[in-house]
């Protein structure tokens, strides 16, 4: 598989403070890629780096397989967390001026600006100023502005924040269009929901340090536990069955409807293999429900973060 | 590389001039200052033009026509009257005091006898008028009986000046030093405002670009530094701009003013103390020849070399001390927090002017003087007062003036990477309010 970017054991220090140690990541070509980490894990430090706005201390960064150089600033868009655009210019001027500074002509961004304005329905908008508009609409400009050069890697740090529903939809469809039309896209943000719906691949960062990375799909099906959640329908005796089950397996946790003789709980199994409970069940009772418990980003987040900071 | 800097400059220049703020302060300014102009010199007309009144009853036989009209004091003679009358009518009539000289034997017995009545302490320059009359008369009656006669006594009195000269031989004229030095210290002034004014217009657009937070943005796409030049020159050719406006519109306002209101400017030059002016002096001499001395002492400043030097110490102070200016806006989140930065700036540009006026006005070449015209950051100001009396014998040492550029140069190099890297930091830290400490930190990432 190609990679767009691979990073070799980058470390940055801020003086006494480390943002960085020692990150190796390889990200691979045409893929939503998820950096995901509390805040102040190093995530904005290592994009910034592959912004060239800062430089690493020590390692290497190859973005299709060269260093990273000057001349890449025009094949990287860049959406950054803190963002905003000169409140006091017209929108039509600024994002001229952003995209000539990305390397763009000016005939050429016209063009394009043209298309993006329309496709967003902001035609309008050109000779307004920033502070005639809202946050949200100000937000599209500046996604225009970050797609406009059509950069073989696009950068989102936190994209989401400061959209409302509506328009956050908007933008994740623009996104996921941009990843089919062969864009890498590196998605940075601490918010779960949209990782799930976007990311194909992750990489978790925590106190400056890589925790974990891989595919996604992977990474859950190396954290789930074997958890099951099981719903059954007896005819009598739910709680004597209950006790009985709980002799010989590792229920988590129960709940007994005596009036309707229902039973709900959650047990974790020694392996995958899930006919000896089926059968115990299946003598006595009717199966309602047999489920797989598979772990949310959420919860590998979480867990991983916890089980670093216990085990230290 | 170089078109995104041209970009930059455009964009920044272009921001700049569209300011409402701006145009009203390049539209208001010179009609502002003409106006002060024209209203400090109409001021000094009234002043001049209120002339005190005052009544002298004398019962001497001395004094007989020593009184007579000046430009600040008219006498009205009283006869016959006595003190007492002459006091109320004094009074009545609203005069400004009485001179009461009484009778007596000698000049120099009215003379200690004599008073002058006021009705509150009367103004300097008035008793000053009286009592040189006195003195005037007082010296003459005391040579008289050394036996020197009146006609002797006024040719005695004839003002003199010492001849003034180089050694090369060329004639010199008195005040011509310090006209120099005003003339330079025009230029050094000029270079201060300059710095003042658009240094702040970069700090302000870089705490601008902060706060809007399209900083992040804008320098993924191009180097900090070069965003920071962009800045300082954009923002500079905007003050240009701005200069040549002022310039060319208040020469304008001041001609039409002049034509109105028909003000005698060099009137108001020669009045206010400071300036020793020419026409003040060449009164006492012969005029036509004085002034062809200052004419050609004028047209001999090497003004080639001080034009020349002017841009030279102009564009590398300002790209100094608007780089300090630039990594102070990066370093703070608000304007408010520029303060305790800004003062150590506005220091060394106060002192220059200060040492230049006092230090350089009475000795264009002591040791405070050099050493001010070699400091870096005071020497754009200091060594163009030095610089109108030339290069080499007689002016600034040829080594002065190159040791100052080059320490110019040094500083500008050193103070500008400095600067950048403050900068570069600076622009991307929110929510600290930066100590010194936290600034020199930042040196070292």
């Amino acid at each position: 598989m190609d990679h767009i970017l691979v990073a070799k054991n980058v470390t940055k220090t801020y003086g006494d403070y480390t943002a960085l140690s020692n990150i190796s990541l390889q990200i691979p070509e045409n893929c939503i890629y998820g950096l995901l980490g509390p805040n102040g894990a190093g995530k904005t430090s290592f994009i910034r780096i592959i912004n060239q706005i800062t430089h690493q201390d020590s390692g290497e960064i190859l973005l299709n397989g060269e260093p990273l150089a000057p001349k890449h600033i025009a094949s990287i868009g860049y959406l950054p967390e803190e963002r905003g655009l000169y409140k006091s210019m017209k929108v039509g001027e600024q994002v001229l001026y952003l995209a000539q500074l990305k390397g763009l002509s000016k005939n050429e961004a016209k063009t394009r600006l043209k298309y993006w304005f329309d496709r967003l329905n902001i035609g309008d908008w050109w000779d307004k100023k920033i502070q005639e508009l809202s946050k949200g609409m100000a937000q599209k400009i500046q996604f225009i502005v970050t797609v406009l050069h059509e950069p073989k890697l696009l950068i989102f740090d936190e994209p989401f924040s400061g959209f409302d529903p509506i328009n956050a939809n908007i933008i994740k469809d623009e996104i996921l269009q941009l990843k089919e039309k062969g864009t890498s896209i590196i998605f940075s943000t601490h918010r779960m929901e949209s990782v799930e719906e976007l990311c194909e691949y992750i990489a978790l960062i925590h106190k400056s340090e890589k925790i974990l990375d891989g595919k996604l799909s992977d990474i859950k099906k190396a954290y789930k536990n074997n958890i099951f959640n099981v719903g059954v329908q007896m005819e009598k005796d739910a709680e004597a069955f209950m006790r009985s089950l709980e002799q010989k397996f590792n229920i988590l946790s129960s709940e007994i409807d005596a009036l309707e003789n229902q039973i709900h709980f959650k047990v974790q199994l020694p392996s995958s293999h899930t006919g000896d409970i089926l059968a115990e069940l299946s003598k006595v009772s009717n199966i309602n429900r047999f489920e797989e418990t598979i772990p949310s980003a959420n919860d590998i987040f979480i867990q991983t973060v916890n089980n670093k900071d216990n085990g230290k | 590389m170089a078109s995104k800097l041209g970009l930059i400059i455009k964009r920044e220049y272009l921001a700049k001039v569209r300011n409402r703020s701006f145009i009203v302060m390049t539209i208001l300014s010179p009609l502002l200052m003409v106006g002060m102009v024209v209203l400090i010199a109409y001021l000094a007309k009234i002043n001049d033009d209120e002339t005190r009144v005052v009544s002298v009853l004398n019962e001497s036989a001395f004094f007989q026509s020593e009184f007579s009209p000046s430009k600040n004091i008219s006498y009205v003679h009283l006869d016959d009257l006595t003190l007492e009358q002459a006091k109320d009518s004094t009074n009545s009539l609203e005069y400004y005091g009485l001179l009461y000289i009484p009778q007596g034997a000698t000049v120099e017995e009215v003379s200690n006898a004599s008073y002058l009545f006021t009705k509150d302490n009367p103004n300097t320059s008035v008793t000053k008028e009286l009592e040189d009359i006195f003195q005037n008369q007082l010296r003459q009656d005391r040579l008289q009986k050394l036996g020197v006669t009146s006609k002797q006594f006024s040719s005695v009195e004839k003002p003199f000046e010492i001849n003034l000269s180089t050694f090369d031989g060329e004639k010199s004229v008195r005040g011509i030093n310090e006209i120099k030095a005003i003339i330079g210290g025009g230029f050094g002034y000029a270079i201060m405002m300059f710095i003042i004014i658009y240094g702040g217009f970069v700090m302000r657009s870089v705490i601008e670009e902060k706060t809007s937070r399209i900083i992040e943005v804008i320098i993924s796409s191009v180097k900090p530094f070069q965003l920071m030049l962009g800045k300082i020159i954009g923002n500079s050719l905007a003050g240009i701009t701005q200069f040549t406006i002022w310039i060319i519109s208040a020469s304008l306002l001041m001609l039409v003013a002049v034509m109105i209101f028909g003000i005698d400017l060099t009137a108001l030059s020669s009045d206010n103390g400071v300036t020793p002016g020419p026409m003040g002096m060449s009164q006492l001499g012969t005029m036509d020849d004085k002034m062809m001395m200052y004419a050609k002492e004028i047209y001999d400043i090497p003004w080639g070399l001080l034009i020349g030097s002017f841009f030279i110490y102009f564009i590398l102070g300002y790209l100094i001390y608007s780089s300090i200016y630039a990594a102070i806006g990066a370093a703070v989140d608000n304007e408010t927090d520029t303060q305790q930065f800004i003062f150590p700036i506005i220091l060394p540009l106060m002192l220059a002017i200060y040492v230049g006026f006092f230090s350089v006005f009475s000795n264009p070449h002591g040791p405070i003087a050099i050493g001010f015209s070699l400091f870096p950051l005071t020497s754009p100001i200091v060594m163009l007062m030095r610089l109108p009396g030339g290069i080499g014998e007689g002016g600034v040492p040829l080594w002065q003036f190159l040791l100052s550029v080059f320490l110019l140069m040094v500083t500008f190099l050193g103070i500008v990477s400095l600067a950048a890297k403050i900068y570069r930091t600076g622009i991307l830290m929110y929510g600290k309010k930066p100590t010194y400490k936290e600034l020199i930190k930042w040196l070292r990432y």
